[in-house]
């Protein structure tokens, strides 16, 4: 708690004492009126101070204004105790707002607290300075010792760490980093002395990206704000003349036609506790308040959305595109299995590695790859390349042929078709078929999950778009259980794909297109809402995205649904809530069936749980 | 041009209330005011000085809430 609320706390004990002996004194009269005076003013001189200075500007539906004249009636009318507990209230009311508020606060800005204070630089005669991150120019290397955060992104000269990537990615398994590796700052270094080279100027590095990003989230707000702020205008404005004409018209109509006793009194009392319920801040403040927790949840679990409008669109999200390559697969080309062979597999992996072996493709790579052990290039002789085909070699004496189906044709090796999507190559070993290896592009592990989650999320669509080749588009897409397909498209055919996708969507149904951020910004900004993934490092997809996945799980997309949901829930109960339990209070109020405390209820007690349910929104853990 | 400044409020009403005040002020296309991050988003006309123009919507805040701050 900071001073104010302290001193506010303070005054609010005091004069809950001085009520509850006021209340046990058989005091009546003037003296009773003076009494009460005293914890009314202890809990309530600052309401009635910027009444009046509201009065002077002449504000009318201020809240402090309202509070004067509620309890101030109160008092007039004899009710003392109901009108110091009003103003007594409210100002629980207040203390707790302006504490809860500045806990979330505090708490979002811990979670996201990747800001680091200092860079060290060798000094001339060797001795580490601390200086200002904004400083450290491109090129500089600057030291970074086991448990400090990397300040500046930037390439190891020197030195082997594991780093913890949590406060950036949301994932906690350390990652292993050792020369020549790049390093983002925000990380923190766990185990090693690293000395890295600055490839950015800080102001241009990643952590300074994602407080940026963080930062301005809040100057674009959700619908549902502008509602409530919207709502607030009028709501004030409408209860206060509300009570204005239950405190006058009932009474005249009693007057006139029934000729009954006016009852000034009870209908004034009625009006006021009108005066008490119009406060619409249990509204205002848990709505962006949810939001807040919201973005700051979901930024905790690595996931950085830029405004609550973008949670907002991305809780309607009924279509899903993804791009294929970097997004559901890895974009790496590997060995994913080998078919029909004749020869234990790995010998005849074995074959292929070396029969490759002179060869720089990115196939034969991914071959040695699979095969692990480093190639001894004097085991093969007579190295023939046919372009387009394969090759032909002699590896430990024995001929081997390794290529596509023209090989085979040329060879008149009778060959076995592979039925799976990728790069295939046909074996041939001493004259007699092998068997064949099949090379392609690795789901990412998690993506088939994903896909499965996003339906769970209540995604009602999901499209890959790629411009890989059909057959291969087409096997991923089954596999992982996608349910529309687009293949061989061009960068700008991906724009017009998503254009087509969303003249069928419906008015509230959202489409979210996902990639890696590399060549599809254009397509980022045309959906309804973009995310990247795997950005980390990457300044283009942090800024043509609407949400951020920091790492590249694409688990991760159906996380961001459900936090979403989740919170736009919170926003929908808060509205509904708050606002029922006002006019439920505003209409037995009327009647005389509620009185003064419900009202308190109404105003305080309805803002208390409301901000309670907003604070759910930070929990995004289970998920 | 768009800036963006520190501010100081207790109630998420008077927020609202100071954000309406900023747009109302001549010189500003635009303005959000946010409770949970304290701050105030400001877009400006084409051409004016951003120092006075936010002397004006100071004065209007304190207007509507007394017990504001804008630090600019």
């Amino acid at each position: 708690m900071n001073k104010k609320q302290k001193k506010m706390l303070s005054r609010i004990v005091i004069s809950v004492i001085l009520i509850i002996i006021l209340n046990f004194l058989p005091v009546k009269g003037y003296l009773k009126f003076v009494l009460y005076m005293i914890p009314y003013f202890v809990i309530g001189y600052d309401i009635l101070l910027k009444a009046w200075k509201g009065i002077l500007n002449r504000q009318v539906f201020d809240e402090n204004f309202l509070m004067a004249v509620a309890t101030v009636g109160a008092i007039l009318l004899g009710d003392y105790t109901e009108g110091v507990a009003v103003m007594l209230f409210y100002q629980i009311g207040e203390l707790f707002q302006s504490y809860a508020v500045g806990r979330s606060r505090k708490n979002i800005s811990d979670l996201m607290d990747i800001r680091p204070d200092y860079a060290n630089v060798e000094g001339e005669n060797g001795r580490l300075e601390q200086i200002d991150p904004d400083e450290v120019e491109v090129g500089s290397v600057i030291i970074v010792r086991p448990g400090e955060k990397i300040p500046i992104d930037g390439i190891v000269l020197e030195g082997k760490t594991t780093l913890d990537t949590v406060a950036l990615t949301g994932e906690s398994v350390p990652r292993e980093i050792q020369e020549g590796d790049e390093v983002i700052s925000g990380c923190i270094n766990l185990t090693g002395m690293l000395k890295i080279q600055t490839t950015k100027e800080f102001g241009e590095s990643t952590v300074s990206k994602i407080l940026e990003l963080v930062e301005n989230a809040s100057s674009r707000k959700s619908k549902s704000e502008n509602f409530i702020s919207k709502f607030a205008r009028y709501y004030t404005p409408a209860v206060c003349y509300g009570a204005v004409a239950l405190a006058v018209l009932p009474p005249v109509f009693r007057m006139i036609f029934l000729q009954a006793s006016p009852e000034w009194g009870e209908w004034v009392l009625r009006a006021l506790t009108f005066l008490v319920i119009s406060c619409p801040c249990a509204l205002v403040i848990s709505i962006p308040l949810s939001f807040f927790a919201g973005i700051g949840g979901a930024g905790n679990a690595g996931i950085l959305v830029k405004g609550s409008n973008y949670l907002e669109i991305l809780s309607q999200t009924k279509y899903v595109v993804f791009d294929k390559t970097g997004t559901m697969t890895q974009g790496v080309f590997e060995v994913s299995g080998i078919h029909h062979a004749q020869l234990p597999e790995e010998q005849l992996l074995e074959y292929a590695a070396l029969a490759e072996s002179y060869s720089t493709h990115p196939i034969s790579l991914s071959l040695r790859k699979a095969y692990g052990k480093p190639v001894d290039k004097s085991r093969v002789t007579d190295v023939e390349e046919i372009s387009g085909n394969g090759v032909m070699a002699k590896v430990d004496g024995i001929p081997v042929a390794a290529g596509n189906a023209k090989l085979m044709k040329r060879l008149n090796v009778d060959y076995v078709q592979c039925r799976s999507a990728g790069t295939v190559i046909h074996m041939v070993v001493d004259g007699e078929y092998a068997g064949h290896i099949l090379i392609s592009d690795r789901l990412k592990p998690g993506a088939k999950e994903a896909v499965k989650e996003l339906k769970k999320a209540g995604v009602r669509k999901t499209v890959m778009l790629t411009g890989d080749m059909k057959n291969v588009a087409e096997q991923v897409a089954q596999e992982l259980g996608i349910d529309e397909v687009y293949s061989e498209l061009l960068p700008a055919d991906k724009v017009t794909k998503v254009e087509e996708l969303l003249a069928v969507t419906g008015k509230n149904e959202k489409l979210a297109f996902v990639g890696d951020g590399i060549n599809d910004a254009p397509v980022l900004s045309r959906a309804d809402i973009g995310i990247a993934m795997g950005a980390l490092g990457s300044d283009a997809a942090i800024e043509a995205a609407d949400i951020v996945l920091m790492d590249d799980d694409p688990r991760k997309i159906a996380k961001a649904i459900k936090i979403s949901r989740k919170c736009l829930r919170i926003v929908y109960e808060n509205i509904i809530f708050a606002i029922g339990v006002k006019i439920v209070c505003l209409i037995l109020g009327a009647l005389g069936i509620a009185g003064m405390w419900a009202a308190i209820f109404a105003d305080v007690g309805v803002m208390v749980i409301a901000v309670l349910n907003a604070v759910r929104t930070l929990s995004v853990k289970n998920i | 041009m768009k800036k963006t400044y520190k501010i100081e409020v207790d109630c998420a009403n008077c927020a609202n209330k100071m954000e309406e005040a900023a747009r109302k002020t001549s010189g500003v296309k635009n303005a959000t005011v946010n409770i949970m991050t304290l701050k105030m988003t400001v877009e400006f006309d084409e051409g004016v000085d951003p120092k006075a123009v936010m002397q004006e919507v100071l004065k209007g805040c304190k207007k509507v809430e007394d017990e504001c701050e804008i630090y600019f």
